[in-house]
């Protein structure tokens, strides 16, 4: 079975929702719906208090060229536009809507039948999946039209759907493939045609087999361009970098894009979406998320509006227990840890982990051994034990030497160290410093160019 | 108030502890044979390094440094048993006292404790007792039992004076090397055990094959060169003295050792040329300790100068 070829580390999976049916979360008398759900720019709030909105209106205009459309989830009507903390504490501007019935714009298709038909072209499929508010589901929240329009000089080959979920406890990936696998599967096929090419391949890791047969089956089923890759148990799998490399065996160049192996990563629950914009008009209101933890009564898969606070999926899956010492937006590896559970759901919230107040506490760090654990654990090929002391000696030449700014930050060699270092704590230090840097150094030499350019130019003209 | 910090939130649960248990554990099957071969001796000997290591970290902790004990890290059993592996059964306490003294104190608490020695402590302090005390270094036990037994050969110094043409010099056989019934070392005489100990650490991740095999590797290759082109000695310079021992338990050192699979590898070929050559051109029979030395003097180099395979970077 194929994986990536450098490091990786297994965490215990901790499926606990695994096979939980996907349940609809109710909507609340409000929802607040965050203007910050992207990455790259914030959308500008069109909307003001009084405005009547149903399920779809657009509320959120992007606020740049990397950056996206937010909908209303609800119907109902704007109650005001006001600050919320997103799931890191940090303040982010929202629609507060209150919630009156439920009524969706016309435009969008409700009924539950499959449209095979892709009646768009590759630039009207770019363009609805922006004016639906598309992002990247994965948790990264790259807004999709703009990882759909590649440089020009890149040659699309693929297209590669992650659907490993290498996180531990998270199966909101899972139980979706289990729902919609056509859907997906006709998902992928827009997702091809806008990105001009004939393959595609869904790579899943090996402990949902059952999420393999089923893709398999659909696809076998009329679907011969998309083949299903079982890879591997090892995280980081799902990481862009690993999961090119694991499916196709290629490597995306240090500090170059992905594209430049010819493969578009989409994950699933993109291609989904996608297939609800794309197909149905339907824009990106609603998300799976898992809410789990060992201490969670009912763990569970929820389909759940944008803007719902978070609290109330934490209390529909049987409450947020005594002991809790954490809670984290994403999976246990990579997720963040939240201040509260005052945030909203959002297009990037894929799972909410509770952990118990044992499993919250790192253990004291002791001297590093040099066992090099970490450095067999990185899927990069770093040292993060020189990266981390660097870091923490602020040693920037020798942190940029030992390529600190391939990091990508998965948490690995942490996880992985006996002597409990916060490597990537001190790695992520260090890493912005050396971009800094080398950025300075880009713009400092083309500056130098520039002003060659026009010295040589005005010798010429003279 | 929920505890925030940044990712990642959950750890292996490996530890420090974890991984010298792990030594320990591989250590066992040797410490065994030593019991049974050199009896009694094997036992005094180990017990009284242990308890003079653990004594003598317990006391620089607490009265030279006045830090938190660091003995629950078992580091300094680790040490204790491999010096008790690297020294003859017959040895007597006060110069094992010694030994774990200069082996803890110079070896690894001078440098600032676990972690930051440059040489490997149990190897600094057999080296230092063998260039002290030369005569109860080098006097084999071949049977068991601690005081006033039979002594003998070991059987590199049977293959040295085979190899320099003595008069009738029998070559050791293989089988007792491979089993363990010669004299030499308190541990390092089942090439077996040793083997069983390192399968296990390999098994349980412990350490990984690159080391110990490039060292095999190596020295098998140039002893084959070195010593007249005869395979059964090849082989027996890798059985015997303390070659099984150096590249299992003391050349994987963690913090003496390079970090990346490259460095190690190369780290491994220099120790089992650098063994061969002593073997066979230097003053003592033996090598293995002083390849692991000089090399552990390297591995700051080679940690700066050996980069692991880096992804997504293509060679020019």
């Amino acid at each position: 079975m194929k994986t990536f070829k450098l490091g990786g580390v297994h965490p215990a999976a901790n499926k606990l929702s695994a096979g939980a049916p996907i349940e609809v979360a109710a909507v609340p008398a409000m929802v607040a719906i965050p203007m910050a759900q992207n990455l790259g720019a914030p959308s500008k709030a069109i909307v003001a208090k009084g405005d009547k909105v149903k399920v779809g209106t657009v509320i959120g205009e992007p606020g740049g060229f990397l950056s996206s459309y937010v909908h209303s989830s609800v119907s109902g009507t704007v109650d005001k536009v006001d600050v919320v903390e997103d799931a890191t504490g940090k303040k982010v501007p929202a629609v507060f809507i209150k919630v009156e019935g439920d009524e969706w714009e016309e435009s969008i298709n409700r009924t539950k039948e499959i449209v095979r038909d892709i009646k768009l072209d590759k630039q009207q499929i770019i363009d609805k999946v922006k004016e639906m508010g598309i992002v990247g589901m994965g948790g990264a929240t790259f807004p999709t039209q703009v990882k759909l329009t590649p440089p020009p000089t890149a040659k699309p080959e693929c297209v590669i759907i992650n659907a490993v979920e290498c996180e531990p406890y998270l199966t909101s990936d899972h139980s979706l493939m289990l729902a919609h696998p056509e859907e997906i599967c006709i998902g992928v096929q827009i997702l091809e045609k806008a990105m001009g090419v004939n393959k595609a391949y869904i790579g899943i890791e090996a402990n949902k087999p059952d999420a393999i047969e089923l893709m398999r089956k659909t696809v076998a089923a009329g679907y011969p361009e998309i083949e299903v890759v079982p890879l591997q148990l090892k995280y980081p799998q799902g990481g862009e970098k690993q999961l090119i490399n694991a499916v196709i065996g290629r490597e995306v160049p240090s500090g170059g894009l992905p594209i430049a192996t010819g493969a578009l990563v989409q994950n699933v629950g993109t291609a989904f979406a996608v297939y609800e914009a794309v197909q149905k008009n339907k824009p990106l209101i609603e998300r799976i998320v898992t809410v789990t933890g060992k201490s969670v009564a009912k763990p569970s898969n929820f389909l759940a509006r944008l803007g719902v606070p978070i609290a109330d999926l934490i209390a529909a899956a049987g409450g947020l227990p005594e002991d809790t010492g954490k809670v984290i937006s994403g999976g246990p590896m990579m997720g963040k840890a939240m201040p509260d559970t005052n945030s909203y759901m959002v297009k990037g919230c894929s799972g909410i982990l509770v952990m118990k107040n044992e499993e919250a506490r790192r253990r004291e760090a002791g001297p590093c051994i040099k066992c090099a654990k970490c450095v067999h654990a990185c899927p990069m090929g770093l040292q993060p034990n020189f990266l981390s002391r660097y870091s923490e000696l602020n040693m920037l030449a020798e942190a940029e030497e030992e390529r600190i700014y391939d990091c990508i930050e998965c948490g690995s060699c942490q996880f992985s160290c006996p002597a409990n270092r916060p490597l990537l704590d001190w790695i992520r230090q260090g890493k912005p410093k050396v971009m800094g840097i080398l950025r300075q150094r880009a713009a400092d030499a083309k500056a130098k160019a520039d002003a060659e350019k026009a010295a040589k130019e005005a010798a010429a003209a003279k | 108030m929920l505890n925030v910090s940044l990712s990642p939130h959950v750890h292996s649960g490996n530890s420090t502890q974890k991984c010298m248990l792990q030594v320990l554990i591989g250590l066992c099957p040797a410490l065994l044979w030593s019991f049974y071969q050199f009896g009694s001796g094997a036992v005094i000997v180990t017990l009284a390094s242990v308890a003079f290591c653990v004594l003598f970290e317990f006391l620089i902790t607490r009265f030279l440094l006045k830090t938190p004990s660091t003995l629950g890290d078992l580091s300094a059993i680790v040490t204790g048993v491999l010096l008790a592996f690297n020294v003859p059964s017959n040895l007597p306490i006060w110069i094992i006292a010694i030994g774990a003294l200069v082996a803890i104190g110079v070896g690894k608490m001078a440098f600032g404790g676990l972690g930051c020695n440059i040489f490997n402590p149990a190897l600094v302090g057999r080296v230092f007792l063998l260039i002290a005390y030369p005569v109860q270094m080098t006097t084999w036990p071949t049977q068991a039992g601690y005081a006033d037994v039979e002594t003998g050969a070991t059987p590199l110094a049977l293959i040295g004076q085979y190899i320099n043409g003595v008069a009738n010099v029998q070559l050791p056989e293989i089988m007792d090397c491979l089993v363990g019934q010669t004299g030499g070392s308190l541990g390092e005489v089942s090439a077996c055990a040793l083997i069983l100990g390192g399968i296990y650490m390999l098994v349980r991740k412990t350490i990984t094959w690159h080391i110990p095999v490039a060292i095999l590797v190596s020295a098998f290759v140039f002893a084959f060169l070195f010593f007249g082109f005869d395979a059964t000695i090849a082989v027996e310079e890798l059985l015997c003295g303390g070659m099984m021992l150096g590249a299992i338990f003391m050349a994987t050192d963690y913090v003496s050792s390079p970090m990346n699979n490259r460095s190690q590898l190369i780290y491994g070929c220099c120790i089992g040329f650098l063994t061969i050559v002593i073997r066979r051109y230097g003053a003592y029979p033996e090598g293995m300790s002083f390849a692991i030395l000089i090399m552990n003097a390297f591995t700051p180099l080679l940690n700066k100068y050996v980069k692991p395979t880096r992804f997504g970077v293509v060679k020019k």
